[in-house]
């Protein structure tokens, strides 16, 4: 058993499990809240990314196949994905496979949305491009079922602030080919609405400059 | 190099006194308070500046021993904030420039509340947690700028410790009154909880609270159960950014980096990631004039200067948008 990561959330191990080369995922006590907060959210952070990951698998959206999932100890084990984090990768990418890389990401959230699935925390460190070429997305913890386009809104709003903040330098043409490969998925008109309302909720906050 | 600050954003009218070796002379300050129950009333807010203007900078002056002419540079801070109390702070900086025929230095206001704060803690490239009125942001810097890895989705973490003091009939700023509450309360009340990635929004929890504040629940236990569910969030958020960012420092800064509970959360988080908690001093914690006259030092040292007649106040201005050549 060995330490793969440890998240904002959970400890990740990798091992072997009847055979199985995969991933413990342990939501471990949070000391610096409330005893009765902390129980509260690891459950139900557990049961639903088990639960919707599953779901996901169902929508064409590739996530790690689950095994198991145990509520007492707040664990889901899970399919190793042998490959890379989209965040460590986009850098080494050339500007063609970047952008393809980009275009798939949005069709993938298009899938969900379409699905009424909400991922609730797309960022680059969530997606694993497999060695087989294949993209998967990962960490459902937030994830919830919706059709709002406020919550469909908020969901591509994180992932354009994680170009933003994390990948500044191509973040604009990223962001396009997501919202194209989205658009995909979604059609024009609804891929429009969608778009619309990222653009009001990130007005939302008191100091946004005026143009 | 001495730099006079005028801070004038919103409740305080503040001017500092900063040499460029980071030696803070002076810190004058004064803060308008509404009545209890009330919120800021803009114009009065200007009104109060208006009054204490001369009195802040003849104190200021005159406890520093330093006499006008030794000033190489005016800067105040231009936003964001309240227009009448921005425009007043500027008119006084305008005023001084011209007649000491210095240079006049626009400053960002929240930027005074992060150069500050590293400039008395000494962090090196941190993940910075700003809370204050005006702002509850997730912030590392990269390439220039200011990166926001997570903010509010709608009222800022001081907005809602302010009004909820305010429901309970206390005057404005009312953070330190709800923490003293807080430290009395016992009962941990169910709120709602919400962050979505690393942003966290506040609104939901805000009408919960007075909801339940209003139904009879002891004001105490509200106090209390508002702060672990609102912090929680921010320090969940916070060591969402921690995990992706893989920063060695934390900075905590803003009114709101006085709370006790707050600090004790993000030192636990800080130390699970290897990472190392810098808290701004308490008396630099809320607005000042010294945030704006260091901030004014490292601007001018890369030549940021502004025509008089050019000075207009931004009183929406993003942080993200402000260039920062001296990081
Ligand atoms: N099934 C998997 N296969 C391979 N690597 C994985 C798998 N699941 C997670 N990881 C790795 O572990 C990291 C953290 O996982 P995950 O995002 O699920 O945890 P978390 O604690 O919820 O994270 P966060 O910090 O985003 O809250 C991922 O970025 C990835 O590198
Ligand atoms: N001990 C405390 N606990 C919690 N909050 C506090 C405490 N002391 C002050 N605050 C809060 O800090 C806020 C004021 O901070 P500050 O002066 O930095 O901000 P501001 O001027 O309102 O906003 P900004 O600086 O973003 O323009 C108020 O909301 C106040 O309630
Ligand atoms: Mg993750």
């Amino acid at each position: 058993m060995v330490l793969l990561r440890k998240g904002a959330e959970a400890e990740l191990y990798q091992e072997s499990w009847y055979g199985l080369n995969i991933v413990r995922k342990v939501r471990k006590v949070k000391t610096y809240r409330h005893p009765k907060l902390d129980l509260k959210i690891r459950k139900s952070r557990t049961g639903r990314e088990a639960q919707i990951m599953h779901e996901a698998k169902g929508s064409g959206v590739p996530t790690p196949l689950i095994f198991m999932v145990d509520m007492t100890s707040t664990t889901i084990i899970m399919q190793y994905v042998a490959g890379s984090r989209v965040k460590d990768l986009l850098h080494f990418l050339s500007s063609i496979e970047r952008l393809r890389l980009c275009s798939q990401i949005g069709q993938l959230i298009g899938r969900l949305h379409r699905n009424r699935i909400i991922h609730g925390d797309l960022t680059t460190s969530n997606m694993i491009l497999s060695k087989t070429g294949k993209l998967f997305f990962i960490d459902f913890g937030l994830s919830e079922h919706s059709e709002e386009l406020e919550k469909r809104g908020v969901d591509l709003l994180l992932m354009k602030r994680a170009f933003y903040s994390t990948h500044y330098s191509f973040a604009f043409e990223c962001f396009k080919a997501i919202t194209e490969g989205y658009a995909v998925e979604m059609g024009e008109e609804a891929c429009k609405n969608v778009i619309e309302r990222v653009n009001k909720i990130s007005k939302r906050g008191r100091y946004e400059s005026k143009r | 190099m001495i730099c006079l600050g005028i801070e004038s954003t919103a409740h305080t009218f503040g001017i500092g006194l900063v040499s460029s070796s980071g030696k803070i002379i002076v810190d004058i300050n004064d803060t308008y308070q509404p009545p209890p129950g009330k919120g800021i009333h803009p114009r009065e807010a200007a009104q109060h500046h208006c009054e204490v203007a001369p009195k802040v900078l003849k104190q200021a002056l005159q406890k520093s021993k330093i006499e006008l002419e030794k000033i190489d540079a005016i800067a105040f801070s231009v936003g964001p904030g309240l227009g009448p109390s921005l425009r007043t702070g500027a008119t006084v900086a305008r005023a001084l420039a011209v007649w000491l025929e210095k240079p006049l230095i626009p400053i960002h206001h929240a930027i005074g509340h992060i150069e500050l704060a590293s400039l008395t803690t000494g962090a090196k490239d941190p993940l910075v947690i700003l809370v204050s009125g005006g702002h509850t942001s997730i912030l590392a810097f990269g390439d220039g700028y200011w990166r926001v890895f997570g903010e509010t989705q709608d009222i800022t973490l001081g907005n809602l410790l302010d009004m909820l003091a305010r429901e309970a009939k206390f005057s404005s700023p009312g953070g330190s009154v709800i923490e003293s509450l807080a430290h009395k309360g016992e009962k941990y009340l169910d709120l709602p909880y919400v962050v979505k990635g690393n942003d966290v929004s506040y609104s939901g929890l805000l009408t919960a609270a007075s909801k339940m504040y209003k139904a009879g629940s002891k004001l105490e236990d509200v106090c209390y159960s508002v702060q672990e569910v609102s912090f929680a969030m921010l320090s969940e958020a916070a060591e969402r950014a921690l995990a992706h960012t893989e920063k060695k420092a934390v900075l905590l800064t803003g009114g709101v980096a006085a709370n006790k509970r707050l600090q004790q959360m993000l030192k636990i988080i800080s130390k699970e990631h290897q990472a190392d908690l810098f808290i701004v001093p308490k008396i630099y914690s809320g607005d000042c004039g010294a945030q704006i006259a260091w901030t004014g030092i490292l601007a001018c040292q890369s030549s940021i200067k502004v025509n008089v007649d050019e000075s207009f106040i931004k009183s929406k201005f993003r942080l993200d948008k402000v260039f920062i050549p001296w990081r």
